[in-house]
């Protein structure tokens, strides 16, 4: 979703806007794991984002600036501020989480536990379930997910991975006992 | 973790190059280890994708932040919209009120000359000078108003030339010339365009019932033609024709 350097001043915000306003209902349901929370968030996401669009920069990715809005704003809440102050942000330089020697996935697509996967992915640190959502969910490409968590590709690649393997761990555990 | 295993998770993203893509897609036609690893990992993203996709908003809060942002956009849009509509209702007035005072302008007029036309009907001597022959009631004129006009010939023996004086409208002086039409008098009243400035001055006919008159009414190089008499339209327009086309 690049936005054209002749389009910003012909296309309203709202135009651009209001497309991705599912997406961004979901994502902040999933950060903040309250429906109310959610929605004041993306309000407050809306408000902001309206109030700064005379500074959106024609050419760049309206898509990944929204996204970044709304995760600031959720940083900067009293959920968020909890969330990560549970995880320290750079995890990617700790020890790797081994993803054990079975593979979840084919347990996953036996059984269809969908219920499993929702409760393992609410489970994970914000910062592994916001980057697993960006990139599976949001379809993100490796630099959208930059742009919108304001880090490098290469820190993008390790997160994910990593993000990807405590969510094979979690899943692990949970269909141990299931 | 070889090449291949390190490099499985960009190659299910779609982030590696096409040529490292088509290397990858080689290998994994002979390594069915990567395979099934590639195939275990296409099945996660499946996974949280169809996981992730779980809230959706009510209709009520898209509304409300819909509106939340649409009303800031349009408020400059309210401040141009305004003038200008109040701009163009002024002129909608404008021209409403110079329509008004046109169409009242015109009845006065139709009404004065009315007035002259009666009174020639029913003075004894309706005329000051006393012609059928158009060379000699239009020198009369001459020096008696302030312009010159052309008597159109007549060719149509329903229609008889009588003669001419003259009329005033306003403070203006203009010629009146009688017409008979099958033994009805017809006035033809012609007056310069200033002097009756506030009739429309365009160039079509004007056509209007006045009374038990009728009327036709046309601006034409610098006259202005006023046709009245008590026959129908379509002598009336006999005779403004014949007036039209020697102007």
């Amino acid at each position: 979703m690049e936005v054209q350097s002749g389009r910003v001043t012909a296309a309203t915000f709202e135009e651009l806007a209001m497309p991705l306003f599912d997406q961004l209902y979901n994502f902040a349901c999933w950060l903040t794991q309250d429906r109310t929370e959610a929605e004041d968030l993306v309000q407050e996401t809306y408000a902001k984002a309206l109030r700064g669009f005379a500074s959106f920069q024609a050419g760049t990715n309206f898509r990944a600036w929204i996204y970044r809005i709304l995760r600031n704003t959720f940083l900067t809440s009293r959920t968020g501020l909890k969330a990560t102050a549970m995880i320290p942000l750079d995890a990617e330089d700790a020890d790797e989480i081994s993803a054990g020697p079975e593979t979840p996935e084919s347990v996953l697509i036996s059984h269809s536990e969908h219920k499993v996967v929702q409760d393992a992915l609410e489970t994970l640190p914000v910062h592994f379930r916001e980057i697993l959502l960006l990139c599976e969910t949001e379809e993100m490409s490796y630099q959208e997910i930059s742009e919108t968590l304001s880090i490098p590709i290469g820190t993008v690649m390790s997160r994910l991975s990593r993000a990807r393997k405590a969510l094979r761990k979690i899943l692990q555990q949970k269909l141990v006992r299931v | 973790m070889d090449k291949w295993t390190a490099q499985i998770e960009t190659y299910v993203d779609g982030e590696i190059s096409s040529a490292e893509m088509k290397e990858m897609d080689a290998h994994l036609r002979t390594c069915s280890a990567c395979t099934a690893d590639a195939l275990r990992q296409v099945q996660f993203k499946r996974a949280v994708q169809s996981v992730g996709r779980r809230y959706t908003p009510s209709a009520d809060f898209r509304q409300k932040v819909r509106q939340s942002i649409a009303a800031r956009p349009r408020r400059p849009a309210v401040w141009f919209w305004l003038p200008a509509t109040a701009m163009v209702l002024a002129l909608f007035v404008a021209v409403a009120l110079s329509v008004r005072d046109q169409r009242l302008a015109l009845r006065n007029t139709y009404s004065e000359l009315a007035d002259l036309h009666v009174t020639a009907l029913a003075s004894p001597n309706p005329v000051d000078v006393i012609s059928s022959d158009r060379h000699t009631v239009k020198p009369w004129f001459e020096g008696k108003i302030p312009f010159a006009f052309n008597l159109p010939e007549l060719q149509n023996p329903e229609i008889t030339l009588v003669g001419g004086r003259i009329a005033y409208l306003g403070q203006s002086p203009g010629a009146e010339l009688l017409y008979l039409i099958r033994k009805h008098q017809v006035s033809v009243f012609i007056f310069q365009e200033r002097a009756v400035g506030h009739l429309p001055k365009s160039d079509s006919t004007l056509q209007r019932q006045q009374e038990t008159f009728n009327f036709r009414s046309w601006s034409q190089n610098g006259l202005h033609y006023f046709v009245i008499g008590g026959v129908a339209g379509d002598d009336l327009s006999k005779i403004a024709d014949l007036f039209r086309n020697a102007g």
